[in-house]
C-alpha cells in the first residue's frame, strides 16, 4: 500500500498525479480522505468539519449544475444553493463563505475575473485572489476537475473536496463519489449537526490565500 | 447544443456572469431572420476577441457569426493562426484542429453529427487562415471537396503567416516582400477560387469583409448549398494591418482598396447549376414568407 497522502500544497509546480502514486478510487459507499479509502459518513464529518474551520469556504459548481439541461441538474443546484446557505448560517463571523461558477472549461484570455468566476485552466488565480481555504468542486465534468484540482494542489494551499458524480477524485484531498441530490443535503446536514463544535482557523493557510 | 439546453438554474442564476446571463436572455440562437443587423440590438456569440487593435479578422468573426443561419446546432472546425485565439471567445461549439487538419476534421464531424443526430439539421462550417486553408493543409481541403463533403470552408485570407511574423504563404501576392521573408514572393498567389471550382465547390465567392451585408449574403448561402448539395468554399480578404505597415484604423480601407474591379480581392463568384436552383428555391420561399407577413399586418391594420 502507498505510503503517498494527497495533502494540502502547495506540493511543486507540477505535482505528481495522485494515482500515479498510488492513490486508489473508493468504492461505492466509500469515500478517500488524503488517499486514504473510508466509509463515506466518516467523510461527511470530515468535510463538514473543513469547511467549519476554513476562513474561506468555497462552492465551486461547474457546468453540469449550473445549466439545467435537466431536470435533476436544477434539483442539484437547489441542493447546492441549500448547502450554501447552511454554511453561510454555520460558520462564525469572520468566515466569509463563498459561491463561485465555474460556468465553462474555455481559456479566458486576455483575462479572466477571478472574483466571480474560476476556470478550470488556470483555477489557482480565483483562489489566490479570494484568500480561499477550502473549497468544494460539483458538477464539473471528470477530466476538468483533475486539472484543477492538481493545479490547486500544486500552487496553493487551499484544502480541496470533490463531490464527483461518477468514481471520485484522487487528486482532491477528500472525495465523494456517485454524488445525488441526497448525499448534497446529507453533507448539509452533517455542516448543521457540527456547528459551534469546530474552532475556525483565525488566519488563513499561507499560500493558498 | 440545443436551445432547450441553453438555460441557467434557477437556482444559481445569480451568481452566473453576466456574459453567460446576457447570451440566454438576448442572444438570437434560433431567430430565423438572423444577421448583422442584430449587432448592437442583441448579444453577440462573440464575447471579445484577443487580436490586433483594429483587426479587419475580428470584423469577420462578428459577421460571420451573426450570419450563421443555425448556430445553435453548428459546429466549427478552427485550425492554427489567429483565429485559434479567438474561438475560446465564441458562444457556437467549436474544435480546434491540427494545423491544417481541418477539413479532414471536419469531414468526420459532419458524418458522424448525420449518423448521430438523423433528424436534426446539423452544419459545420471550417475557418481556417490562407496557410492551414492553401499550404500546411491543402491536401485536406481538396481531399474534402473530391469527397463532395457536406460542409463550408472559409478562409481568412490574410495573404501571408501573421501570427509568427510575417512568412510568405501560397496566397501572398507576387513579389510582396513580408518581414520573414525579405527575398520577395517569386510566383503567383495561387488560385485557389479556381481549384475550388475545379474541385467540386458548388459555390465558391472571393470578397472582402468590408460589407456586412455582402458577408452576411455569402455566409448564409454557403451553409444553406453544403446542407443540401455539397462542398461551398469563401476566401475573404482579411488584410494583417500590421504586417502590411498599416494602422489600426486603416484595415476597412485596405479592403476597399483591394476589391476594385482590377483589383486583385474584385468580387467574384462561382454557383454551380444545382446550387442556383437552391437559392432560387429558397428566394421564392422567403418572398412568399414576407409577403404572407405582409398580408396579415395589413389585415391586423
Amino acid at each position: 500500500m502507498t505510503q503517498y497522502r494527497v495533502l494540502p500544497g502547495p506540493e511543486h509546480f507540477l505535482p505528481p498525479s495522485a494515482a500515479s502514486m498510488g492513490i486508489c478510487l473508493p468504492d461505492p459507499g466509500e469515500a478517500h480522505i488524503n488517499g486514504v479509502i473510508v466509509p463515506e459518513e466518516k467523510a461527511y464529518e470530515e468535510a463538514a468539519k473543513q469547511f467549519l474551520m476554513a476562513k474561506v469556504p468555497t462552492l465551486f459548481p461547474g457546468p453540469l449544475v449550473l445549466w439545467a439541461w435537466n431536470e435533476k441538474a436544477a434539483k442539484k443546484a437547489t441542493a447546492i444553493r441549500h448547502l450554501y446557505n447552511t454554511i453561510k448560517e454555520c460558520v462564525q463571523p469572520g468566515q466569509t463563505p463563498m459561491l463561485i461558477p465555474m460556468p465553462d472549461y474555455r481559456p479566458k484570455y486576455p483575462k479572466i475575473n477571478p472574483e466571480v468566476e474560476i476556470n478550470p485552466n488556470h483555477p489557482n488565480l480565483t483562489i489566490w485572489h479570494n484568500k480561499i481555504d477550502c473549497c468544494m468542486f460539483i458538477g464539473v465534468h471528470c477530466h476538468q476537475a483533475n486539472l484543477s484540482l492538481k493545479i490547486i494542489r500544486g500552487g496553493t494551499s487551499c484544502y480541496t473536496i470533490a463531490m464527483c458524480a461518477q468514481a471520485g477524485h484522487e487528486d482532491a484531498m477528500l472525495s465523494f463519489r456517485d454524488a445525488s441530490v441526497e448525499k448534497i443535503m446529507k453533507l448539509a446536514d452533517a455542516v448543521k449537526r457540527l456547528k459551534g463544535t469546530v474552532k475556525p482557523r483565525l488566519t488563513s493557510a499561507k499560500n493558498g490565500a | 447544443m440545443s436551445k432547450e439546453k441553453i438555460k441557467i438554474s434557477e437556482d444559481l442564476y445569480d451568481i452566473m456572469p453576466s456574459d453567460y446571463q446576457d447570451l440566454v436572455k438576448s442572444a438570437t440562437y434560433g431567430k430565423e431572420d438572423r444577421g448583422w443587423k442584430d449587432i448592437g440590438n442583441s448579444k453577440e456569440l462573440i464575447e471579445q476577441h484577443s487580436l490586433c487593435a483594429g483587426c479587419p479578422e475580428s470584423m469577420a468573426f462578428r459577421y460571420i457569426l451573426a450570419s450563421l443561419p443555425n448556430p445553435e446546432d453548428t459546429v466549427m472546425v478552427g485550425s492554427t493562426g489567429c483565429t485559434s485565439l479567438v474561438f475560446p471567445m465564441v458562444a457556437v461549439h467549436n474544435i480546434h484542429s491540427l494545423f491544417g487538419n481541418q477539413n479532414a476534421i471536419a469531414s468526420g464531424l459532419k458524418r458522424a453529427l448525420s449518423v448521430r443526430f438523423p433528424g436534426r439539421t446539423k452544419d459545420v462550417v471550417v475557418l481556417a487562415g490562407d496557410g492551414a486553408t492553401v499550404d500546411i493543409g491543402l491536401d485536406m481541403t481538396l481531399q474534402a471537396w473530391f469527397r463532395q463533403e457536406k460542409f463550408t470552408t472559409i478562409c481568412f485570407d490574410n495573404e501571408l503567416y501573421a501570427n509568427t511574423g510575417g512568412q510568405e504563404s501560397g496566397l501572398m501576392q507576387k513579389g510582396f516582400v513580408a518581414k520573414m521573408a525579405p527575398v520577395g514572393k517569386l510566383f503567383d498567389k495561387v488560385r485557389l477560387p479556381e481549384i475550388a471550382r475545379e474541385s467540386g465547390c458548388h459555390y465558391v465567392i472571393q470578397c472582402t469583409v468590408s460589407k456586412p451585408s455582402l458577408v452576411e449574403k455569402v455566409v448564409r448561402n454557403a451553409v444553406m448549398i453544403a446542407r443540401e448539395i455539397g462542398p461551398t468554399y469563401l476566401q475573404l480578404y482579411t488584410p494583417c494591418i500590421l504586417e502590411i505597415g498599416k494602422n489600426s484604423m486603416e484595415g476597412l480601407q485596405e479592403m476597399r482598396d483591394s476589391e476594385k474591379p482590377t483589383e486583385r480581392f474584385a468580387y467574384r463568384e462561382y454557383i454551380s447549376e444545382p446550387a442556383k436552383q437552391l437559392l432560387a428555391e429558397i428566394s421564392a420561399k422567403d418572398k412568399e414568407k414576407k409577403a404572407a407577413a405582409k398580408q396579415l399586418a395589413s389585415q391586423g391594420a
